[in-house]
């Protein structure tokens, strides 16, 4: 039976599941957009609260499906921030499309609510629940303005390559019970400790690989990336790379974490492989663009490269240093997608580098901020991107991983190359005067100006997250 | 305290000038003048004259220092500290900014105010590299300096400044994160033997450290530096990066750049590792000697006034990297001298440029010449700092060098002999330079004023301390003593290591014979001598 302390330690999940509830409710009632959007806000504001109510009584372990511990509060706390922060800056440009937009907050808490879950799941079962609940939802958000050009393109490509991916982790889970009979992380890490793992469930684990490398869109796996971040809604588009990304993460770290997988050569030696290809690629193909949207989409495969060279570790430096360049990747990203959405126009994105020229003489603190957000991409002192990719680059030489690390400083030296394209484009003169989207509303000035001080606080003084992010895993 | 004022001042400027520059450009100018000014002030204070004397007898040191809590978890800290070394690095910084902006003072940009933000940030990496005595601190300041620096070619830069802009980004940033890969190798190291996980300096020196490892990591951080120096085949960046930047990015790039990269390996690679930096020795010699050749040749072919500047920085560049690494006393003096006075040539020399280029719009020598006769006072400024690049005699410049050979020719006769054919090879091209420039048939078309007060002020500025430092350099060599030997120190260690008997008393007896040779030719006292020792016997549990 779940007893009320289970049940009290769901609450940030209940909090976010019973807001999607009555969002819905609302709507039957009255379209509101304004009323919607305090409501989501409000959702996820109390979902992130509960996380310091249920925090006394962890770890909770609700049958076993889930584990409420600290560190799947950690994750969650960044999940839910970063969907509030999407919430926030989706306001104005969803106000100037025409269709129904309500339901657009209930399948960013949706979405929230998978990603949530996976953080905190234990077992293949919550593991595909949250999956498929996020991915349903992204389904929808990603083709949610269907009149626009690629927006349908985009939803249908997700929609299949998703579903193969899911496919391919279901296959897996099905091949790794067949062998142990069992599908609770805990157990599965007791028959491997036996050693001998047959053939099937190694196949099985293999496949479970390629579902997650879909999810985290690692190369070859990453196909759908560039059209999905092209086509979907930029507030979508951030949600992709943040939310969506930093559940599939947080879940795929507790699955080799519990499972101690670090001692198989074989599957960290694939690992190696696909980071190492998907740094490479991801940087290489940036460099061709010239859309802004796929420039950060190929940037983002090559980011989940670096984050895979930080958790390839396996040292107690991994997950600290996977943690703090997660967030300091979400915090850009978020950045990033949320200057792209500001200066969308009514009726397409803001997508062609012709749009961001000039932008710093028409929109200088706007551009400022791109700025400080690309750099933070590019590793620039004084962001928290710099500290990041120091991290990642100190947990690698710890480990001995040379040849990643190497790979690392390569390729992350030829993905400067397109983030200053896109500075500079900003700063050269406009040839002819394009209109100026984005004015600065309070809840953009909020937005960015919370981002800002975040990237810049952590990029000066890391200390307070790594303090934070060791507290919050030592008790794992 | 004071450090971190130095460091602090000149962003804060920046940002200041950013907000009044695109309303008040004047204002913002003397806002630029007036911090650059105090922060000559702050490091005359926070480097007292008397210090010089009681610094001798104590070295190993610093002078000014502070160390507070930054990453505590991963052993880095906000750390400072000032010595010798590190004081004339920081005063030539500011003096040459300081004149940069005197010298651009009538220059108009576009956005004037994020071009300042971005100087400033430029010289607060460069200070920062100079002070910062925690390896993670270095990395940062080091890292800082090349946004802002790229931003000044590829925005405001000449024709082609792009690519010239990527170019120089590229090497740089690669350099930066493979020294980076070398300080994480040591702090690693260090921390598995000690137990102790550290970035600071003073801790990781006598990390004993693995031959087969040191090796890889001496040469991921040496390309670090040498990439900023830049030696070649690490070159190429350069001439194209200092004819493509403005006159104030030219100037940093080809006059105060590469006294970080040399400061980086005097000040870390060979005291961290003594025995590996030994070990390239030979091909850092044969570079050294290809580079001051080969930049010499490159500078004579020259079109451009300031890409036959770079080629002459990178022609000079290879006497420094000789003198480093004869590894003693007299031919580190020259280094630190070199430094010292190749950048104010190189700086005169592009501030010349630039005056020509107010004038005549061009860099092409070709399109100058016979500017003598309109404006006598700039051809003998010309002349001077000609005369400065070739090393004449009483200027400083002929100190440097003939120390840095005197040196080199004490370890390796055939290195000092090949080294002396490149002051020829100086003379060559520097007298084509001023050929070209001055004398002649009159190539260009309008008037060429001659200088303003203003830079009759600038010139004076720039000739005094030429001068200055070929005639009177005993309190430069004073103030250099100690940060010197501490950088030596360690790899005397390490040749006793060796236990190669005859060796240490050839070594120590040539080092008594240097402080001797310096203390009598430039008239001071040095309290530190070296011992010699006959047997193997360790001398009061000290590290002999």
């Amino acid at each position: 039976m779940v007893s009320t302390k289970e049940i009290l330690s769901l609450l940030p999940l209940m909090i976010t599941a019973g807001g999607a509830v009555l969002l819905l409710l609302l709507i039957g009632i009255k379209r509101n957009h304004i009323i919607t959007r305090f409501a989501s806000l409000f959702t996820l504001l109390a979902a992130f609260i509960s996380l310091f109510v249920v925090r006394p009584y962890q770890p909770v372990y609700v049958e076993h499906l889930l584990v409420i511990d600290s560190f799947g509060s950690l994750y969650m706390g960044i999940i839910f921030l970063a969907s509030f922060f999407i919430i926030l800056i989706s306001h104005q440009y969803l106000e100037s499309t025409t269709s129904d937009i309500e339901e657009y907050y209930i399948l960013i808490l949706l979405a929230t609510l998978g990603s949530a879950t996976l953080a905190v799941s234990h077992h293949f079962i919550t593991f595909f629940l949250g999956i498929e609940i996020l991915s349903s939802s992204l389904y929808v958000l990603i083709a949610f303005l269907r009149y626009r050009e690629h927006s349908l393109e985009a939803g249908i490509k997700y929609l299949i390559l998703a579903a193969v991916s899911s496919a391919f982790l279901l296959f897996g889970m099905a091949l790794v019970y067949a062998s142990y009979g069992t599908m609770y992380f805990p157990e599965l890490a007791a028959f491997l400790k036996q050693g001998n793992i047959p053939a099937l469930a190694a196949g099985g684990f293999g496949l479970i690989v390629v579902g997650i490398g879909f999810k985290l869109a690692l190369v070859p796996f990453h196909l759908w990336t560039p059209d999905v971040y092209e086509g979907a809604p930029a507030p979508v588009t951030a949600l992709v790379a943040t939310v969506s990304k930093g559940g599939v993460f947080a879940l795929w770290l507790r699955f080799i974490l519990d499972l101690d997988a670090f001692r198989f050569p074989a599957l960290m030696t694939v690992l190696g492989i696909l980071a190492a290809v998907s740094m490479l690629t991801g940087n290489l193909l940036a460099l061709l663009q010239q859309n802004v949207k796929r420039i950060l989409a190929y940037s983002s495969i090559a980011h989940m490269g670096y984050l895979l060279v930080a958790f390839l570790t396996g040292s107690n430096l991994a997950t600290d240093s996977s943690t703090f360049y997660l967030v300091a990747y979400i915090i850009t990203s978020l950045g990033a997608f949320g200057v792209v959405t500001v200066i969308s126009g009514t009726d397409h994105d803001a997508t062609s580098m012709g749009e961001y020229k000039g932008l710093f003489a028409r929109k200088p603190w706007l551009a400022g901020v791109f700025t400080i957000m690309l750099l933070s991409l590019a590793g620039i002192p004084f962001t928290a991107g710099f500290f990041g990719k120091f991290y990642v680059l100190m947990a690698g030489v710890e480990a001995n991983l040379w040849w990643l690390v190497i790979i690392l400083v390569i390729s992350s030296t030829i993905g400067l190359f397109y983030y200053l394209k896109i500075i500079l484009t900003m700063f050269s003169n406009p040839e002819q005067q394009t209109a100026a989207h984005g004015s600065f509303s309070f809840t953009n000035t909020l937005y960015f100006g919370l981002l800002t001080i975040a990237i810049l606080g952590l990029g000066l003084y890391p200390s307070l997250l790594i303090r934070l992010i060791h507290s919050f895993s030592m008790v794992m | 305290m004071i450090l971190i004022l130095l460091v602090a001042i000149l962003p804060l400027a920046g940002l200041i000038t950013w907000i009044t520059g695109s309303k008040n450009e004047k204002l913002s100018k003397w806002i630029l003048l007036v911090s650059l000014l105090l922060e000559i002030i702050l490091s005359f204070i926070a480097w007292p004259a008397d210090i010089v004397q009681k610094n001798t007898a104590i070295p190993h040191i610093w002078q000014q220092e502070v160390n507070l809590e930054w990453i505590p978890q991963l052993g880095i800290g906000f750390h400072l500290a000032m010595d010798g070394l590190s004081f004339v690095m920081v005063l030539i910084t500011f003096f040459i900014g300081l004149l940069t902006v005197l010298a651009t003072w009538k220059n108009k940009y576009q956005r004037q105010g994020f071009f300042n933000f971005n100087f400033m940030l430029v010289l607060t990496g460069l200070t920062g590299v100079f002070l910062a005595v925690d390896m993670f601190l270095f990395y940062f300041f080091w890292e800082l300096m090349l946004i802002p620096m790229y931003f000044l070619i590829s925005l405001w830069g000449g024709e082609k400044r792009k690519a010239a802009a990527f170019r120089f980004f590229i090497f740089t940033q690669a350099g930066g994160l493979l020294m980076l890969l070398g300080i994480l190798g040591i702090y690693f190291i260090h921390g598995h033997n000690t137990g102790t996980y550290t970035f600071d300096y003073n801790l990781l020196l006598g990390t004993t450290i693995p031959p087969g490892i040191a090796i890889w990591l001496v040469i991921a951080m040496a390309l670090g530096f040498l990439v900023k120096i830049p030696l070649i085949p690490l070159h190429t960046w350069l001439p194209d990066a200092t004819a493509k930047a403005p006159i104030a990015g030219s100037i940093i790039l080809a006059g105060l750049l590469w006294n970080s990269g040399i400061y980086g390996i005097m000040r870390f690679l060979l005291p961290l590792f003594p025995y590996a930096s030994m070990l390239i020795k030979p091909a850092a010699m044969i570079l050294g000697i290809l580079a001051i050749l080969y930049g010499a040749k490159l500078a004579f072919a020259q079109t451009d006034l300031r890409r036959l500047v770079a080629y002459s920085s990178i022609s000079h560049v290879g006497f420094v990297i000789i003198g480093l690494f004869a590894f003693n006393q007299i031919a580190l003096q020259g280094v630190v001298m070199q430094m010292l006075t190749h950048s104010i040539s190189t700086a005169a020399l592009l501030i010349l440029a630039g005056l020509l280029l107010n004038r005549l719009k061009t860099d092409d020598l070709d399109k100058m010449g016979g500017i003598w006769t309109d404006a006598p006072s700039t051809g003998s400024f010309g002349l001077i700092f000609t005369m400065a690049t070739v090393g004449l005699p009483g200027l400083g410049n002929f100190l440097a060098e003939f120390l840095v050979l005197l040196g080199t020719f004490k370890v390796n006769i055939t290195v000092a002999v090949l080294a002396a054919l490149g002051l020829i090879a100086t003379v060559i091209y520097a007298l084509r330079m001023i050929q070209k420039i001055a004398f002649g048939e009159k190539q260009y078309t309008g008037i060429a004023h001659d200088l303003s007060i203003r830079e009759k002020i600038i010139a004076a500025a720039l000739v005094v301390p030429i001068f200055w430092l070929g005639l009177f350099p005993g309190p430069v060599f004073k103030t250099l003593n100690a940060p010197i030997e501490k950088t030596l120190e360690q790899n005397t260690g390490i040749l006793v290591s060796v236990r190669d008997q005859n060796k240490i008393a050839d070594y120590i007896s040539l080092q008594n014979e240097q402080h001797k040779y310096l203390a009598e030719r430039f008239n001071y006292t040095s309290i530190k001598k070296y011992k010699i020792f006959t047997d193997n016997q360790p001398e009061k549990g000290g590290k002999w």
